[in-house]
């Protein structure tokens, strides 16, 4: 078996930002000789950060499903569209691809990446060491498939800025879109702050 | 190599705490918090409508409005347990709980087509809503009953509501328009009929400007339709507006008399009248009745027919009936007219006031009518319209009729009738042809019969002597007649103006005439000197 060398195994920092390769020194606070930037062992509070950011996700996503997030008012009266009776009248009219898609990227995706979050990051706080390449690889789909669970509000802004036929139709974005938006890019945001060495550190501690 | 790698800057030593980031899960918690709280209290008390069905309504889509502001949402409709009702229930708004109150009321705003107009059309596209119209109860209410048909006054309408008592609908309904001066000043609210069936009580509201000329002395009418009447004055059309022909309506107009009296109260009373002449009519408030007993047919005479006194009305017809006499074994005819005193005005001036006015009058009246009774006053029927046939009860003054006094002992008084117009020349007529009758016409005519027969022998002998003229004495009297023409030229000849004879008799009358002068001259000579017969005439003196 092929035995993996880290950095820290050997003593030596990366600073983050221009890349130089330090030799760590103790005390833990320290600076890049180079840039200048703070060089850490590991992102500081990195489950911290990325604990309060799901947690904030998750709080939205509440809301973010049950509020409206299109208000739609013409002609023949008012209504106001969650993203679940969207996909519901779009099954409804027939186009079940359609629906399906949506469904996928704007219910299933942020959830997914919520419990995958979730999940990872309970895995580093209890330092499992089994299947990291996994979780890994998990982490990797959850960072990139996030930039695609935008299309709904993307769809949506598109739409508000079209239909402004007064009297006639307005559309108006409702509070969903906006935690919608917010559970896309907290995620996205926690997924950046998350440390992905971290999934690896408990297995190189053996 | 990584020996050369340089070491790390030490940096000053910071901190430890907990990371900025997690004011955001707070963040996020205090504004949902904020939201919900802020929802929880815009939300205002829910409340259970019942309708008879939820027809146009929906679920989270139909709106409660009140003067077209929404102030709740349909959340839930379901069937009542007893299952003859809809309930509808609704979350109103917060600052809609005040309206809220017993007598609000509720009803479904469709599109409507009543009468003369058409209401709800924009609920055509957007749909259905359930409307409000605010009480003014204080009492706070949560569950209600909906109306089936909206409303025709809300509470906040300026106005006020009074009572028709009618003997039937007419072609009125909720919603026809109660005129004013052919302004529309009002409307038809509610109807009812009243306990026992017998008459109808209307509900109207009569708009803010116009409720003040409502006044105890007001009348209505039916303005209903078309009203077209053939009676003994010939036939009337009336009509109050266009709308009130396709929906009916009442019209109101005030007594003259009573034109500046105070308006009448809210919920006042009053009697509609089936049309406007009979309506303004009915300002005699005293009523005379009496029985009248015609010979003739009753044929031609309604009630409600007039009464008139050489042309004026005063008076109607108010009952027609037949009686049967039990002691006598006969049928009568009692006619009950109603006279009203007030329209023959007193000829006493000082007084001033009609007839049999106050009580203390009645023998007065008694005594006038007596009177009037003794110098030939009777009741006759008479043809108003020969066109309508339509008869009319007139009273008037006859001569020659036997004496009869008014029977005053029955109730109503019995007023004596006289046979009259059609009906005398009908009796006449009746007695011309018993008399014809009478004439015993077989016989006469076998006389007849005989008596032609004869004739005809007479004419064929008188015939027979015609030929005999023609054949023998015709060509006699023709010679005749040529001797007697030239008899007669004969004579034309000796008396022409050119003949012999005429020029001698001329000669002769001249000598005769001379003749006659010397006579005369002779005659004269001796006048004056008579001796001269003696003498002889004496020689002249020259």
């Amino acid at each position: 078996m092929t035995t993996f060398v880290t950095g820290r195994d050997l003593g030596l920092r990366v600073c983050t930002h221009c890349r130089a390769t330090v030799r760590a020194i103790r005390p833990a606070p320290a600076r890049c000789p180079r840039c200048g930037a703070s060089i850490h062992e590991r992102k500081p509070h990195s489950i911290a950060t990325t604990a309060a950011l799901i947690a904030s996700a998750a709080l939205l996503y509440v809301p973010a499903n049950l509020v409206p997030v299109m208000r739609m008012h013409t002609f023949f009266g008012e209504e106001d569209d969650t993203i679940m009776s969207g996909v519901l009248s779009l099954i409804q009219q027939g186009s079940w691809p359609l629906a399906l898609l949506v469904f996928v990227a704007s219910i299933v995706v942020p959830l997914l990446k919520l419990i995958v979050m979730t999940w990872l990051l309970l895995s580093v706080v209890r330092k499992s060491r089994g299947s990291a390449l996994q979780r890994s690889k998990l982490f990797r789909l959850v960072e990139f498939i996030g930039r695609w669970s935008m299309l709904d509000v993307y769809a949506i802004s598109l739409i508000v800025a079209l239909v402004q036929i007064r009297s006639l139709a307005t559309i108006r974005v409702g509070l969903g879109a906006l935690a919608f938006g917010s559970v896309v890019v907290l995620t996205m945001l926690a997924a950046q702050s998350f440390d992905e060495r971290l999934l690896w550190d408990a297995k190189a501690n053996d | 190599m990584p020996d050369d790698l340089p070491h790390a800057v030490p940096d000053p030593p910071r901190r430890e705490r907990l990371p900025f980031v997690w004011i955001l899960p707070a963040l996020v918690v205090v504004v949902a918090a904020f939201v919900v709280v802020e929802q929880k209290l815009a939300e205002g008390p829910r409340i259970d409508i019942a309708f008879l069905s939820a027809d146009g309504l929906e679920v989270n889509k139909t709106k409660i409005r009140y003067k077209d502001v929404d102030i709740g949402d349909v959340t839930d409709i379901h069937v009542a347990e007893d299952r003859k009702k809809v309930v509808v229930t609704a979350r109103m708004h917060s600052d809609a709980s005040e309206y809220l109150v017993a007598d609000t009321r509720f009803w479904v705003v469709r599109p409507r087509l009543a009468g003369g107009s058409v209401s709800g059309l924009g609920t055509l596209v957007s749909g259905a809503y359930i409307s409000v119209d605010v009480g003014r109860s204080h009492v706070k209410q949560r569950a209600f009953q909906g109306l089936e048909v909206p409303p025709i006054v809300t509470a906040d309408l300026p106005g006020r509501e009074f009572v028709l008592h009618a003997d039937d609908i007419g072609s009125l309904s909720v919603g026809s328009t109660v005129f004013y001066r052919h302004i529309a000043a009002g409307q038809v609210v509610a109807y009812s009929l009243d306990p026992g069936g017998a008459s109808v009580t209307i509900k109207i509201f009569i708009d803010r400007p116009y409720d003040t000329f409502v006044v105890p002395a007001s009348r209505f009418w039916q303005a209903s339709g078309i009203d077209m009447s053939i009676d003994s004055e010939g036939i009337k059309l009336q009509t109050e507006s266009l709308t009130s022909i396709l929906e009916g309506g009442i019209a109101f107009q005030t007594l003259p008399s009573a034109a500046r009296a105070k308006a009448a109260p809210a919920g006042t009373a009053f009697t509609l009248y089936t049309d406007r002449e009979r309506a303004m009519r009915q300002a005699d408030t005293e009523v005379r009745t009496f029985v009248l007993y015609f010979k003739g047919s009753l044929r031609g005479l309604s009630v409600g027919a007039p009464v008139d006194l050489r042309g004026i009305p005063i008076g109607e017809v108010k009952s027609l009936s037949v009686d049967y006499e039990r002691d006598a074994g006969t049928l009568r005819f009692p006619v009950e007219v109603d006279i009203f005193p007030q329209r023959i005005r007193g000829r006493d001036r000082h007084h001033d006031h009609p007839l049999g006015m106050d009580e203390t009058s009645d023998v007065a009246s008694r005594a006038l009518v007596d009177s009037l009774v003794a110098h030939g006053m009777r009741a006759e029927l008479k043809t108003g319209s020969l066109l309508t046939g339509q008869k009319y009860v007139a009273l008037d003054f006859h001569t020659e009729v036997p004496p009869e006094r008014v029977g005053w002992d029955s109730n109503p008084a019995v007023f004596p009738t006289a046979t009259g117009g059609l009906d005398e020349i009908q009796d006449s007529l009746g007695s011309i042809a018993k008399k014809l009758d009478r004439v015993p016409f077989d016989q006469m005519s076998a006389r007849l019969l005989t008596t032609m027969s004869r004739l005809d022998d007479t004419l064929k002998t008188a015939d027979k002597l015609v030929r005999q003229i023609d054949g023998t004495i015709a060509p006699q009297i023709s010679a005749t007649l040529t001797e007697a023409q030239s008899a007669m030229k004969n004579a034309a000849a000796v008396l022409g103006q050119d003949a012999p004879l005429q020029s001698d008799l001329g000669e002769t009358l001249l000598e005769l005439s001379r003749a006659a002068r010397s006579v005369s001259a002779l005659v004269d000579y001796l006048e004056r000197h008579p001796e001269s017969l003696i003498r002889g005439k004496p020689e002249d003196p020259k």
